[in-house]
């Protein structure tokens, strides 16, 4: 188990460390660096600071240290509409995404899981195919177009809610409604035909012969063992929902970071994008290795480690 | 048995050891699988390689046709060194040598029918025209047994013998001069073992190949072999004729082998052997068979015995109490059943 | 001995035969999948035959007719689907933008599959380091969501329609790759890729005579439900103004143009927004028709 976890913790900060240069070597390939990120009417003083600052003169792996020293101290430039710290830019936003992907995944998870469960235990009834439906539904209407029905809907037909901005909760609704609905049906998928495979194995038939009622078997056989793939499923759509957040900030004008991305990208403001891209493959990194963890601690496989001799 | 000047394949003291480790932070253990083997096999003989699962037969053979690199030792085929495999050396080499596999299924493509599959090697090495190739791949269709209008049959449409003589045909259609069969019987029904095995007896006499016939299955290592040897543990403990070794075994670990194949009719007395079945990843000191030994004495625990002609009739075996050197003792158990 | 002919061995049904068998599989399909092959067939021809059928060249304006609205919403034959703040006909841009879209999903699926199968190939005859090289390749990929990964490159590279199609290519490669890897690697260890490599065949020869015919089902399923998330990529970036770029139109475009007359002029959008849907649930669905033919272990 430890031995699980020291490889997965490795793999991970070597995908940072891919991250990082990536970043580092598609900023030196678009163009001198400077001008890229201050922008092309800074004053020819500024870029010259900033590049004696970031040691753009020098041999490229001398770059390539002070570049992961800069980002591990914090710095990764200014942004050019405001010049303001990058970081703090970028962080400032962080709650505003929040308050829109915390719920939005508990909404996934809350009707995402109990809904595929249900499909899958009453099998080929109504319930089941509905879930079915507004599961591939889910999947085939990209998060925009449905936040634009919802807003077509809500907003401009019934004028129940707001379409824009953040001035009250009620603007965080079709935002959430929105995220919710899209991962929730990825799951509900997911989760039904992980119960389905579970429920076909022969353990499960044993119990029930053995007397156990069926809600027992549910409970205690089922599900825990449909939780395995389930969890590693929820590290994958922890991508998606950063995804989401970035279409749908955008189509709701709510000031997150996801927003603040595509701005960023148009204005090619670079510090902010190479800020925000960092910080997402560390949650990403961090989020996945906290699944793996969950996993190796709910996989009896992984508890007991022999190692097959290879032959 | 015809010896030539030049044995068709020789092998000096070969030994493979695979460095087996538990993940990216763990302990490495060495197996040793193959422990200072040497053997020839001469045109026209059949050596029959026979042992249990782990003991190092299949390493030797894939070591004697150059697919995989021993790690000390020589293997000479013709009296040349045998090249590093993937090499064009070695490639142009196979159509002189050839191997049939255990499961003939995962031996072939299964979206490609056979006669394509059998005129392959034919289009490797470049050998005759179109329709020279198709009038070879129809011959030895013939010959091991094949009807034509199988050649545009896919392999999960055959039986299983009919596909391991699908195997054994692509092997011999180049005509080499060694085929190496690796248990090439077990996974076939034991109706259709026979037949198979027949067809590689006949195969053998009228070609004249050498061969070298690995297998877990006394009886029809016996059945084909000139020579036998018995191998445990990465390391040959008995050479002889095949009715020597079935009659008369010198060698504890091959008197057990032998006394457990059932004689119809008659009650034999079976050694049933005591302790762990050998791994070759926990090699115990001195003899390797020590353990498990019924006679073994002080002596086997601590050196190991060489493979030489014993004095009393020159029969090769490594084991110091079949040599002679010492009286049975009792460090293992005997137990008649 | 009977002589074999000296034609090919194995000729097999000529292409007429296996013409004539795929079309008799397509009727006995069942009626949804049959509704998703036939709206799906329809895509294909609008986008062959766009020139063709288009009523309008798609750029072209009539600032007189502006916003009018579509047939079933109380306008005239001559927009039958409205026109757009700039008079412009939005069948004739549904029409192009059908062609774009489906002309860059495919170019990107190509190219993902290209890339994808080559370093999953690779990886599998080499193993070791370079493996680990194609595996950490594989790790960096999952780390970031691809929409980020492609801002970031478009922020820095600006855009273009090679660049652009390239990019949405490396969205799925490692899926091919795995498939790729995983097969080679169960071929190379106990299976007729040793065989054949025992023949003395090339590593060449190996992969593509045996080992790439072998994957092709499933690789062809793995496309086909990769390929309707391009198409949602695709008009994702394109809607975000980041995708494809004016005078060029897509779906995604489309839909980002009509958003802000969503309230005045829905049609614009919904047209457009319906087409993105509809055919990525059709893709979807004969995906999974495919894989639960073809291979039912895929996800």
């Amino acid at each position: 188990m430890l031995h699980y976890l020291g490889t997965r913790l490795l793999r991970a900060t070597v995908s940072v460390v891919m991250v990082v240069t990536f970043v580092f070597i598609v900023l030196r390939m678009s163009g001198d660096p400077a001008i890229v990120i201050m922008g092309a009417d800074a004053p020819p003083e500024a870029v010259d600071a900033f590049r004696t600052a970031w040691g753009l003169d020098q041999p490229i792996w001398v770059q390539y240290i002070s570049f992961f020293k800069a980002i591990l101290g914090g710095d990764l430039g200014q942004s050019m509409r405001d010049g303001r710290d990058a970081v703090a830019v970028v962080l400032e936003r962080v709650p505003s995404t929040l308050a829109l992907t915390v719920p939005a995944f508990m909404l996934n998870v809350g009707i995402g899981i109990p809904a595929g469960v249900y499909a899958a235990l009453h099998r080929n009834t109504a319930v089941d195919r509905i879930v079915m439906v507004m599961a591939v539904t889910g999947f085939a209407m990209p998060s925009f177009i449905l936040a634009m029905l919802l807003v077509l809907v809500f907003s401009v037909n019934l004028g129940w809610l707001p379409s824009a901005g953040q001035d009250s909760w009620f603007n965080a609704i079709l935002p959430i409604a929105t995220m919710g609905f899209g991962g929730a049906a990825l799951l509900a998928r997911f989760t039904r035909s992980a119960m389905l495979e579970v429920l076909g194995q022969s353990y499960i038939r044993t119990a029930s012969a053995k007397g156990l009622s069926w809600s027992a078997v549910v409970w205690r056989h089922a599900l825990q063992n449909a939780a395995i793939p389930t969890v590693t499923i929820i590290g994958f759509m922890l991508g998606g929902l950063v995804a989401g957040a970035v279409v749908v900030e955008s189509v709701f004008s709510w000031p997150g970071v996801g927003r603040l991305l595509v701005v960023s990208v148009s204005n090619r403001d670079l510090a902010v994008v190479q800020t925000i891209v960092l910080m997402i493959a560390l949650t990403m990194v961090t989020a996945n290795l906290v699944v793996d963890i969950l996993y190796g601690l709910l996989d009896p496989k992984m508890q007991s480690q022999t190692r097959p001799a290879r032959a | 048995m015809t010896a030539s000047p030049t044995p068709l394949l020789s092998a000096q003291d070969l030994a493979r050891t695979y460095g087996v480790r538990r993940g990216i932070v763990g302990r490495a253990t060495n197996v040793r699988a193959v422990d200072g083997v040497t053997l020839t096999i001469s045109r026209g003989e059949t050596l029959g390689l026979v042992g249990e699962s782990g003991c190092g037969k299949s390493t030797t053979a894939r070591l004697l046709l150059g697919m995989d690199r021993a790690d000390e030792g020589q293997v000479r085929f013709d009296g040349a060194p045998m090249p590093r495999s993937g090499t064009p050396g070695w490639a142009a080499l196979r159509k002189r040598m050839q191997l049939v596999f255990q499961d003939p299924m995962s031996a072939l493509d299964r979206r490609l029918p056979i006669g394509l599959q059998i005129r392959e090697p034919l289009e490797i090495h470049h050998m005759g025209t179109r329709a020279e190739q198709n009038a070879r791949v129809a011959a030895v269709m013939a010959e091991v047994g094949l009807q034509p209008h199988h050649a545009d049959r896919h392999p999960h449409a055959l039986s299983g013998g009919q596909r391991q003589r699908a195997v054994i045909a692509r092997a011999l259609v180049t005509q080499p001069d060694l085929l190496v069969c690796d248990e090439p019987i077990s996974a076939l029904d034991v109706s259709i073992q026979a037949q198979v095995m027949n067809l590689l007896v006949e195969l053998q006499e009228r070609l004249g190949m050498g061969m070298l016939f690995v297998s877990h299955d006394l009886r029809a290592v016996r059945q084909i072999s000139h020579r036998v040897a018995v191998m445990y543990l990465g390391r040959i403990v008995e050479e002889g004729t095949p009715d020597d070794i079935l009659h008369a075994p010198a060698h504890p670990y091959s008197q057990a082998l032998v006394s457990a194949i059932p004689h119809p009719g008659k009650i034999a007395r079976r050694i049933v052997l005591q302790g762990d079945p050998p791994n070759p990843a926990d090699r115990p000191a001195g003899c390797a068979f020590h353990p498990r030994c019924p006679m073994a004495s002080m002596p086997c625990r601590t050196q190991t015995p060489q493979l030489k002609p014993r004095p009393s009739d020159g029969r090769r075996v490594a084991c110091h109490v079949a040599q002679g050197e010492i009286s049975p003792g009792h460090v293992g158990q005997l137990e008649l059943s | 001995m009977a002589d074999i002919p000296s034609s090919e061995l194995g000729a097999g049904l000529t292409i007429a035969a296996r013409a004539q068998a795929l079309l008799a599989q397509i009727g006995r399909l069942p009626v949804l999948m049959l509704i998703a092959v036939i709206w799906l067939g329809l895509m294909l021809a609008v986008a062959i035959l766009a020139d063709l059928i288009t009523p309008y060249p798609y750029t072209q304006m009539d600032l007189h007719n502006r916003l009018s609205r579509p047939v079933f919403m109380g306008g005239d034959w001559a927009h039958p689907l409205g026109t757009d703040e700039l008079g412009r006909d939005v069948l004739s841009r549904l029409i192009a933008s059908i062609r774009m879209s489906l002309l860059i999903a495919f170019g990107a699926t190509i190219i993902g599959a290209v890339i994808g199968v080559t370093l999953g190939f690779v990886a599998a005859h080499f193993r070791g380091f370079i493996e680990q090289i194609v595996l950490a390749l594989v790790d960096f990929s999952a780390a970031i969501p691809f929409l980020v990964l492609a801002l970031a490159v478009l922020a820095l590279f600006g855009n273009s329609i090679t660049l652009f199609v390239c990019l949405l290519g490396l969205h799925a490669w490692e899926r091919y790759a795995r498939i790729a890897r995983g097969l080679a690697i169960s071929g190379n260890a106990q299976g007729y890729s040793a065989a054949v490599h025992q023949l003395g065949a090339s590593p060449l020869r190996l992969y593509g005579r045996h080992i790439l015919p072998n994957i092709a089902s499933t690789l062809i399923v793995s496309m086909t439900l990769a390929f309707p998330e391009i198409i949602l990529l695709e008009s994702g970036l394109s809607f975000l103004g980041l995708g494809v770029q004016p005078p060029n139109t897509s779906l995604g475009n489309m839909v980002g143009f009509g958003r802000e007359y969503l309230s005045s002029a829905p049609w614009i959008m919904l047209a457009p927004a319906f087409v993105i849907t509809i055919t990525a649930l059709c893709i979807s669905l004969v995906g999974d028709g495919l894989r639960d033919k073809l291979d039912p272990t895929l996800t």
